[in-house]
């Protein structure tokens, strides 16, 4: 048999909402189907497995990432929030509560990968970081329309639910702010 | 404002798609596809690729097992050794992981007997035909009066040939079937639009009785037409799970869905329209070549929308197709209006420009007071109401008429309209209303909720017929265990579907006045008479569509800044879900007029961009200013709820009110979609 046919396998440990999962992972699995087909976290979504859609945004270590394109053996010992992991219990997050009053969503498969790539996006928007649309280099980003929109635009919507995802992106970074002040 | 009654499970990933149904002992399939054109396969080397720790089987027309009765080319899987495209399902590998299935595939030698593909649409194609009908029924062909002669001698004429490319739909889930045999028969985890057609038409392949076939799928990822029938992917994965004796999932990689799951065919439409000076149509001619392919054969009903739109005595419509060696086409969101309501409403702007009348004013000159081509009445028609309503909101009166008379820095800004139509089909469904013990209701039939809203919109038609709380509604759908209902297709839906709901309510409600039994009380309905009884009218929705453009002089990048559509489509039952569809529908029409386009291969066949980063639709950063509004409209002779069906009419007409806006921005008018920098610059 030729080596390169035999699926190699590896001991991992992911800590995935919370949760540690000591895992032996065939080599060439991405983390988006370690999630789904070994852990049963079906949330994350599979739009083009090429990293084209963002179906799949994860948070790795607090960033947003294409679990597509991440191999899982390659994250161990990783921190991982996908969407099943943004609400408290039956608390919903204020992006997930934003989503659903803004009707942010129809079909709702590239709805998680939509929560959780704003989740990490409002993060890094907390800690000032820039985008191509941003005019001020020098100051915090403003995150009006245009700046959501960019930021945003890592993820694909084929029902064309942007202008609710806007609305309520927008409605949630109100939120957090509101909290912080 | 009524949220979706599974918003929660959307927002937390509760909600299951096909792929995601815990089943045990799942195995994972993949599918080659052909690498020639056209041709035949020689050989499978299935024995090197079952040597690999982990391949289950591998099945192709070697020894793949007699299907009983496909209905057609596309679901015949592996039943000859022929190769009608590229990218035509030719093998599938099953195996016991995701990565070894697609390990096996990526290592399956076939080898073929190729020959050289004939892929090239064009008018003076030899083999062009008059298709019986076009899609669904519609004859291909229609005629009054003396169009050629009446043209001929119009005092304004326009003779102008636009073309669309072919159109991927581009569901963000792939087509995904879970197949699972047990000794009842077979259950389908199946990502579709109709559960009951997908029951029918996958016992008939398989030679089972219907009610051996169970399709489930309450959740699915969009569909646009895509999912409106069964694709390649179910039959492989039920032929796959009987091969190895255990349930087995497929969805088709993202690269494989431009081949096998259908798409738009590409149009050339031909317009002759004659005036008189002050615009008054006098002769329409619309004449369509498009293609099919040699497995199956779709033909786009391109011209049908000319047929109701203006007043005009003399006219022509006609639909010739070639059978290509391409992949398959079939439904993409609005087919046939899509792409002729952007030929036809390009042609009026550019009516509107050569005899010096307002475009709003131009359409309202022509609007005929019956149906134009069978003389039946219209049932309702505010496409006027829409283009008013639209222009005070848009600030349409302010619009200087001349092409290229707003400059802002480098950018070139104007404005365009164009109408949008769509028919109101309603076709026979049923459906069960149960009274429960506690006093809640529950709705059961097979309709399917692609994103559209059906089930919340449902429950609030049930919920107002039956005098009861939305909170005490329950609605169930997409199963093809519950009564049978036809595809979410046609925009049909809301109407059919619950026309069957309301039925169902009223009866029970009838039945409830004797009280309430212990053990709760269940009606059914059925609208087979009632859709048969039907007056004859000509029902359509109708709208007006409105975009701002900004071309940049040096780029000839266009943005839209802002796009409204006025909508006049019956009673809107939901407000939120229906302003998210007409949305959706023009986002959808921004990617059909400025990006969308899918490349054929001129040597070896298939479509070339086939990924989403190649195939580009509309981003986040692409849709700006966008809204939806709907005019009332009181439609008696409809349906019980009075609506006329929103899914689709969104995207009509929405590429030419873009294309119409290109044009007064620049003077330069595109007839070729989509309209890019390249075909713009050197003409700015
Ligand atoms: S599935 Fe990962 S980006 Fe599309
Ligand atoms: S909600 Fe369907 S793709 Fe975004």
């Amino acid at each position: 048999m030729n080596n390169a046919t035999t699926p190699v396998h590896a001991d991992i440990t992911l800590v995935v909402n919370g949760q540690e999962h000591r895992l032996n992972v065939d080599t060439r699995a991405s983390l988006l189907d370690v999630l789904r087909e070994t852990l049963g976290l079906t949330g994350s979504k599979k739009g083009c497995d090429h990293g084209q859609c963002g179906a799949c945004t994860i948070l790795i270590d607090g960033r947003r990432a294409n679990g597509c394109l991440a191999l899982a053996v390659a994250h161990d010992g990783a921190d991982i929030v996908t969407v099943e992991g943004l609400a408290q219990g039956d608390q919903l997050s204020p992006i997930q509560r934003a989503f659903i009053e803004q009707d942010a969503f129809q079909c709702g498969y590239c709805t998680p990968g939509q929560l959780c790539s704003a989740t990490g996006m409002l993060d890094e928007v907390a800690r000032g970081w820039p985008s191509v649309v941003t005019d001020d280099l020098g100051s915090d980003p403003v995150l009006n329309d245009d700046e959501i929109r960019e930021r945003m635009s890592g993820n694909l919507c084929r029902c064309g639910a942007y202008v609710g995802i806007v609305a309520a992106v927008k409605q949630a970074a109100q939120d957090r702010e509101a909290a912080e002040a | 404002m009524t949220e979706r009654l599974e918003s929660r499970e959307k927002v937390t990933g509760a909600a299951r798609y096909a792929f995601e149904y815990p089943v045990e002992n799942v195995a994972y399939a993949a599918a080659v596809q052909a690498s020639v054109g056209r041709g035949e396969v020689v050989a499978v080397d299935a024995d090197s690729v079952l040597a690999l720790p982990g391949v289950l089987a591998v099945l192709s027309h070697e020894n793949a097992p007699k299907l009983h009765d496909p209905p057609d080319g596309e679901l015949a899987l592996f039943q000859s050794r022929t190769v009608s495209y590229r990218g035509q399902f030719v093998a599938v590998v099953v195996g016991e992981t995701l990565e070894t299935a697609r390990e096996g595939a990526r290592r399956l030698r076939v080898e073929y007997a190729a020959e050289s593909p004939d892929v090239r649409l064009r008018t003076d194609h030899p083999d062009l035909y008059k298709p019986d009908k076009v899609n669904p029924t519609f004859p291909a062909d229609t005629e009054q009066g003396e169009p050629e002669d009446a043209y001929g001698c119009s005092a304004v004429r326009v003779d102008v040939t636009y073309t669309t490319p072919a159109e991927h739909n581009n569901p963000m889930e792939p087509h995904t079937t879970l197949a699972q045999w047990n000794d009842d028969g077979l259950t389908l985890y199946d990502s579709t639009q109709g559960a009951s057609s997908v029951q029918n038409i996958i016992a008939r392949v398989f030679g089972l009785d219907r009610t051996q076939v169970r399709v489930v799928s309450p959740h699915v990822g969009g569909g646009f037409g895509s999912k409106g029938s069964p694709r390649p992917n179910v039959v492989i994965a039920a032929m796959a799970a009987r091969a190895v004796g255990r349930p087995v999932k497929f969805a088709v990689p993202r690269q494989q869905m431009y081949a096998t799951t259908g798409y738009r065919t590409p149009t050339i439409q031909r317009f002759r329209v004659g005036a008189d000076s002050d615009g008054r149509l006098n002769a329409v001619l619309h004449d369509v070549v498009e293609q099919t392919s040699t497995v199956k054969e779709f033909a786009e009903q391109t011209a049908t929308p000319t047929r109701v739109m203006y007043q005009a005595p003399h006219r022509r419509t006609s639909h010739r197709l070639v059978a290509l060696d391409v992949p398959t086409p079939s439904w993409m969101r609005a087919p046939g209006e899509t792409p002729g309501m952007y030929a036809l409403e390009s042609v009026m702007d550019e009516l509107a420009v050569a005899t010096g009348v307002d475009p709003i004013e131009l359409r309202i000159r022509n609007e005929p007071d019956r149906d134009p081509e069978n003389g039946l009445p219209f049932s309702s028609r505010n496409l006027v109401a829409c283009l008013q309503e639209g222009a005070e909101r848009f600030g349409w009166a302010g619009r200087d008429p001349a092409p290229r008379a707003r400059r802002e820095g480098r950018k070139l800004v104007g404005m365009g309209v164009a109408a949008s139509t769509y028919p109101a089909y309603m076709a026979p469904n049923r459906a069960t209303a149960r009274a429960e013990p506690d006093g809640t209701f529950t709705i059961r039939i097979a309709a399917a909720d692609i994103g559209t809203g059906a089930r919340t919109t449902l429950a609030l038609i049930a919920a107002e017929t039956l005098k009861a709380d939305l909170g005490d509604v329950r609605v169930e759908i997409g199963d093809s265990s519950l009564p049978k209902a036809t595809v979410a297709g046609g925009s049909s839906g809301t109407a059919g579907w619950g026309t069957a709901v309301v039925r169902a309510c009223e009866a029970l409600r009838a039945e409830l006045n004797g009280g309430l039994p212990a053990e709760g009380l269940e009606v059914s309905a059925d609208t087979t008479e009632e859709v048969k009884a039907r007056e004859a009218f000509s029902r359509h929705a109708f709208g007006a569509q409105f975009a701002e453009v900004e071309v940049d002089a040096d780029t000839g990048e266009v943005r839209v800044r802002r796009m409204l559509g006025v909508f006049a489509a019956g009673r809107i039952i939901n407000p939120v879900t229906a302003r998210s569809q007409f949305i959706g529908g023009m986002t959808m029409g921004i990617g059909m007029a400025l990006m969308e386009e899918s490349v054929m291969d001129r040597e070896f066949g298939d479509y070339l961009n086939r990924d989403l980063a190649q195939y580009h639709v509309p981003s986040c950063a692409d849709v700006r200013d966008v809204d939806a509004v709907w005019v009332e409209e009181s439609d008696p002779h409809l349906n019980p709820m009075g609506a006329k069906g929103i899914g689709e009419i969104g995207i009509v007409g929405a590429a030419a009110a873009v294309g119409n806006a290109v044009h007064h921005a620049t003077g330069v008018r595109v007839r070729s979609l989509p309209i890019t920098p390249a075909t713009l610059v050197p003409r700015l």
